[in-house]
């Protein structure tokens, strides 16, 4: 498998009147196609700015301050804006987390779906909309040619999320970036969202970053993980090995706060302390006033450990075995 | 749709009726207007006469049965001072007030949305913040000083524009019109600049506010993930929203552009019904007042409800029906 996004390096910072916030701040990872990699962390640990670095969304206070983002093997981390244009909804594709708010209220479902085609391709708008509704009955959406008319109010959150995510397979991209694309939708409704995606993927040979906060979601569904904390990539691996071994504290503890993965009847476990305030991050180990196994030397950044295809970013990690 | 139109038409006759007992009565507060008519050398018989004419000697609960019932006639009694049906009278003066009235709004809509959206999409810009600054004056300079200054600038020093009447005028569809000769036309630029200034003020500031709220919308943001070219974002999926606000106020504020046409109307002694107005105030000319009164309030109405009719075809989300009163 080639690799069909690679990032290095990467850091997006907010420049704003309180300070810098490094939002993102120093993430590689990579992608290959067929591959969905899931993005896991809590809220306000930098995934959404790491997808909108990729498609060259960040907008002012922000910038890519540094690194290398790699899309089949050219560069367009300083890419100009009309080259990062024919990429967007073309070559790389973005779901949203809420689709009550991603769609146009005021634009028909066949405007926003035609319009992304048109953007990148030159056909009539008949062969267009043919496309549009074959793309409709492909994530499901009974009577599509109905659909195709409607109001983005007319449906339901689940239908307008389908419709999203058709937008988002409509010029067979090479990559997605789907940002918690389930968050906002009941559970039944999700596990079909997410059936649908990964059919769609493994179709496709589609690459998918599928970005979460939650944990339970990206088991069932990544080939691989990264696990996000305060702009930084903490732990990386094989989804089972994330699973069933996590390694860095701050996994086994988002992993403690699984319902599936506690005992019946055991408290639910919630790890300690708040979430920090990315404009006063600790000097070292950002996760250390949180962590039962800091110590002195957690006040220094804490170097990657790499063993199997897995890479940790810990001083005290836990062993292979799961407990140390 | 029907019943929405007849719910409309009937709170329409409800508040003609309040307005026409309140001035009806308010102005019999304000004083006699014989004392107005009679030349101050008339002797005590011709003052009765005249009382008697205008049928000013009965009662006022008594005239104003009177009022109600003629008025169910569509007659809203004659003015006492020029002896014609006061009707006739106000929608002599209507054409002039309303392409006056309209030649703002258009001015309002053509200058403020295109500095609104220029403010809203570089809201960091010296020019932005310019435009920002003049909407303040816009907004906070009294119509009358800002007439006076356009007169004394561009009809007394530059000698540019005329700064009083209509102008040479044409009959257009029956009605007469300045808008249709070069010469109507120079005339109305500075009573149609200065009856707009607020409202260019207005536009601009909601255009602003809308096109800076939707550039935040996850839906522009799904459009840019989309790359669509800038120009669709901003003219198909901003303006088309921001459209929603911007005409609803606008055509609401056109009701007051006809109402306070009034002063801009008498610095720059443009023929229309607010000069009207203001003569049959001072006359204490109450059928004048009245009638006038009672079109404006006709006018808010129309207005209102074919501003509700565009509200619901820009936003498909918005039916007639379920609109409450
Ligand atoms: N426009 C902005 N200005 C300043 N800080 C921002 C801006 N956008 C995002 N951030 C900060 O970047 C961090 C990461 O945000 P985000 O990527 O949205 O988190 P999440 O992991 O929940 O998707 C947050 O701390 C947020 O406060
Ligand atoms: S580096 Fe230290 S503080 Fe950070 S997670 Fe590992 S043990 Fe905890
Ligand atoms: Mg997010």
């Amino acid at each position: 498998m080639s690799a069909v996004l690679e990032v290095n390096g990467l850091k997006t910072h907010f420049f704003t009147r309180a300070g810098v916030v490094k939002a993102v701040d120093g993430v590689d990872f990579s992608v290959s196609s067929g591959e969905i990699m899931g993005l896991v962390g809590e809220s306000g640990s930098g995934k959404s700015i790491t997808g909108f670095s990729i498609l060259g969304l960040i907008d002012s206070p922000g910038r890519i301050v540094e690194g290398s983002v790699k899309f089949d093997g050219t560069e367009i981390a300083d890419a100009r804006e009309e080259a990062l244009k024919q990429l967007r909804g073309n070559r790389i594709a973005m779901i949203f987390q809420d689709p009550m708010m991603t769609l146009n209220p005021v634009l028909r479902i066949d405007t926003q779906m035609i319009e992304a085609i048109l953007a990148h391709e030159k056909i009539d708008r008949a062969t267009a909309r043919e496309r549009c509704r074959d793309a409709l009955g492909l994530v499901g959406i009974p009577s599509p040619e109905e659909r195709l008319n409607a109001y983005p109010h007319q449906l339901s959150g689940g239908m307008r999320q389908r419709v999203a995510i058709a937008i988002a397979f409509l010029n067979r991209p090479r990559l997605i970036i789907a940002d918690e694309p389930t968050t906002a939708l009941d559970v039944t409704i999700q596990a079909q969202i997410i059936h649908e995606a990964q059919k769609l993927t493994r179709q496709t040979g589609t690459a998918m970053i599928w970005i979460t906060h939650d944990l339970a979601v990206v088991a069932g569904l990544a080939d691989r993980i990264s696990v996000m904390y305060a702009g930084r990539i903490v732990e990386q691996g094989e989804t089972d090995d994330v699973i069933d071994r996590p390694r860095h504290p701050y996994t086994v503890g988002l992993l403690g706060s699984v319902p599936s993965a506690n005992k019946r009847g055991q408290r639910l476990y919630q790890i300690e302390g708040m979430t920090p305030n990315m404009l006063a991050l600790p000097q070292g180990c950002a996760f250390a006033p949180r962590c039962t196994r800091a110590s002195d030397e957690c006040k220094t950044a804490p170097p990657i450990q790499k063993s199997g295809g897995s890479r940790i970013r810990c001083f005290h990690p836990f062993g292979e075995g799961g407990r140390a | 749709m029907s019943t929405f139109i007849i719910r409309r038409l009937l709170q329409a006759i409800l508040v003609m009726a309040l307005m026409s007992v309140i001035v009806f009565f308010g102005v019999n507060v304000i004083g006699d207007p014989v004392h107005m008519l009679v030349s101050p050398e008339a002797d005590q018989a011709e003052i009765e006469a005249a009382i008697r004419r205008l049928g000013l000697d009965k009662p006022i609960w008594e005239q104003y049965l009177l009022f109600v019932k003629n008025a169910m006639q569509g007659d809203l009694g004659k003015s006492f001072i020029f002896g014609e049906p006061a009707l006739k009278l106000i929608f002599h003066h209507m054409p002039a007030t309303l392409e006056l009235a309209f030649s703002a709004l258009f001015l309002a809509v053509l200058i403020g949305i295109p500095l609104g959206l220029f403010a809203g999409l570089n809201p960091d810009s010296p020019i932005s913040k310019g435009i920002m600054a003049g909407s303040i004056f816009g907004f906070s300079l009294p119509t009358f000083w800002v007439g006076l200054m356009l007169i004394l600038v561009f009809s007394v020093e530059l000698g540019w524009l005329p700064s009083t009447g209509r102008g040479e005028t044409r009959s257009v569809l029956g009605f007469e019109t300045s808008l249709a000769t070069v010469d109507g036309l120079k005339h109305i630029i500075l009573p149609a600049l200065n009856l707009a200034l607020l409202k260019i003020s207005l536009a601009v500031r909601l255009t602003r506010a809308g096109v800076r709220e939707a550039m935040g919308q996850d839906y522009v943001k799904f459009a840019r993930a989309k790359g669509l070219s800038t120009n669709r974002i901003i003219f198909v999926h901003v303006l088309k929203n921001i459209m929603i606000p911007v005409v609803t106020v606008m055509g609401l504020e056109l009701g007051s552009l006809i109402g306070f046409s009034v002063v801009t109307e008498k610095i720059f002694a443009w023929p229309g019904m607010g000069k009207l107005l203001i003569d049959a105030i001072l006359q204490l000319d109450r059928p004048v007042v009245v009638a006038y009164l009672m079109i404006i309030v006709v006018f808010f109405v129309l207005i209102n409800m074919i501003v509700d009719i565009l509200y619901s075809i820009l936003d498909p989300r918005v039916r007639l029906q379920d609109q409450g009163a």
